[in-house]
């Protein structure tokens, strides 16, 4: 595979995807009016992810740590046309409908799929998290921790302080929906940051939202 | 996965792939007859930020219609038809003149499909995600939206199940037109808030 080797083992957790705020990836390349589909690959790829999606039926959250679980170097040099390509053939195959021998076989050449998930299946979930215990204007503090699985929580608020700002409403916790057939409601926040709290470099007048679950908050 | 299986040392290009993909799955029966073309043509022609573009230029003519739409997007874009996937819970955040927003996806590519349509490659890749959140003011400036030092700039990472859109200010000059023409001068940037108009 691909993603073998040591470089996956240390990134694996934390993934590759969580970019806010890594450095040295240079210019955007910015286009006003840049098509939907650049190539008419992207096009067939993009619906191809929905004829996948539908046949396997995965959790939610299960699809995105597809994504994430691309090998490092693969995911910073392919498109996102790509990733969603990738993670479409992941799941066909970890769900059954194909193998890479057979995708291989047809592409002529390697079809590199993402690397295997390494948090194990969530049986612990516990109960739904009911009335919110946090409301706007409460000072919060995100949980610092690394965990193998999914995570809709970024590394670069772990450990700091923000603000709620709004209140979104309850939904399914993604760390656990994307790892089996457990379901954990919980509250969800937007949580406003000062980029000073963020960012030794940070620039004035900037306050970064991040929306989050409230599982990922401690009180500050 | 088969570990000791041999695989071939060359990726093949990415088109071949998704043939691959595509050629599978329709020996399999999974492909309705036309579906991709549909999908295709769905995302060329009818989601796009021409219906992001409707409701700004509502909210633009239309007061009360701007007040329901920034106390609940979700039910203020449904008024004018556009709702579904990536766009079920909606957030419209108003630019001012002392006030800057701005949306992102440091995770992935979440985007609010119903009012914007598919993202553009640079909202995708990795420079856009990592710098957003972290030098937006130098970034907004590279890609030609200069702000003045006092304006604070409020940077929102689609994280978790909101989706965003960005109202901007309606440009000088434009009282009197109509709904339809003031549709016509909002672009897909301003609404991301990489442009102002």
């Amino acid at each position: 595979m691909p993603a073998a080797g040591p470089i996956c083992r240390v990134l694996r957790v934390d993934g590759i995807h969580d970019l806010g705020g890594m450095q040295g990836f240079g210019a955007v390349d910015h286009a006003p009016a840049e098509p939907v589909f650049h190539e008419p690959w992207e096009g067939r790829a993009r619906a191809l992810m929905d004829v996948v999606l539908g046949a396997v039926q995965p959790n939610g959250g299960e699809f995105r740590h597809a994504i994430e679980r691309m090998s490092p170097g693969h995911y910073l040099t392919s498109s996102y046309y790509e990733h969603w390509l990738t993670a479409a053939a992941t799941l066909a195959v970890e769900h059954g409908l194909l193998t890479r021998e057979d995708l291989e076989a047809r592409a002529g050449g390697a079809f590199p799929l993402s690397g295997p998930v390494l948090a194990p299946p969530v049986t612990g979930q516990g109960t739904d998290l009911g009335e919110p215990r946090f409301g706007i204007g409460d000072r919060v503090r995100v949980r610092d921790w690394h965990p193998p699985g999914h995570t809709r929580c970024p590394r670069y608020i772990r450990g700091k302080t923000g603000v709620v700002v709004r209140l979104d409403g309850s939904y399914s916790l993604p760390d656990v929906e994307a790892h089996g057939g457990a379901r954990r409601h919980e509250p969800t926040y937007s949580v406003r940051f000062d980029a000073a709290e963020l960012w030794s470099d940070a620039q004035p007048g900037v306050c970064v939202h991040v929306d989050l679950w409230e599982s990922y908050l401690e009180p500050a | 996965m088969s570990e000791g299986v041999h695989h071939p040392a060359a990726m093949a290009p990415v088109e071949q792939r998704v043939a691959a993909l595509e050629a599978l799955l329709t020996e399999r029966g999974l492909i309705p007859e036309g579906f991709i073309e549909q999908t295709i043509r769905r995302y060329e022609t009818e989601i796009g930020p021409m219906n992001g573009a409707k409701v700004v230029a509502r909210a633009w003519a239309d007061p009360d219609y701007k007040q329901r739409l920034l106390a609940d997007g979700t039910a203020g874009i449904a008024e004018l038809g556009f709702g579904g996937a990536e766009g079920d819970h909606m957030v419209v955040v108003e630019n001012t003149p002392t006030v800057h927003n701005v949306i992102v996806c440091t995770l992935c590519s979440c985007y609010p499909w119903p009012t914007l349509g598919l993202p553009p490659a640079w909202y995708k890749d990795p420079p856009y995600r990592a710098r957003m959140v972290r030098e937006p003011r130098a970034l907004l400036a590279e890609m030609g939206c200069e702000l003045p030092d006092d304006t604070e700039i409020l940077v929102w990472d689609s994280s978790a199940e909101v989706r965003y859109l960005v109202l901007p200010q309606r440009p000088a000059g434009t009282e009197g037109m109509s709904e339809a023409d003031l549709a016509g001068l909002v672009t897909r940037d301003s609404m991301i808030g990489v442009a102002r108009l």
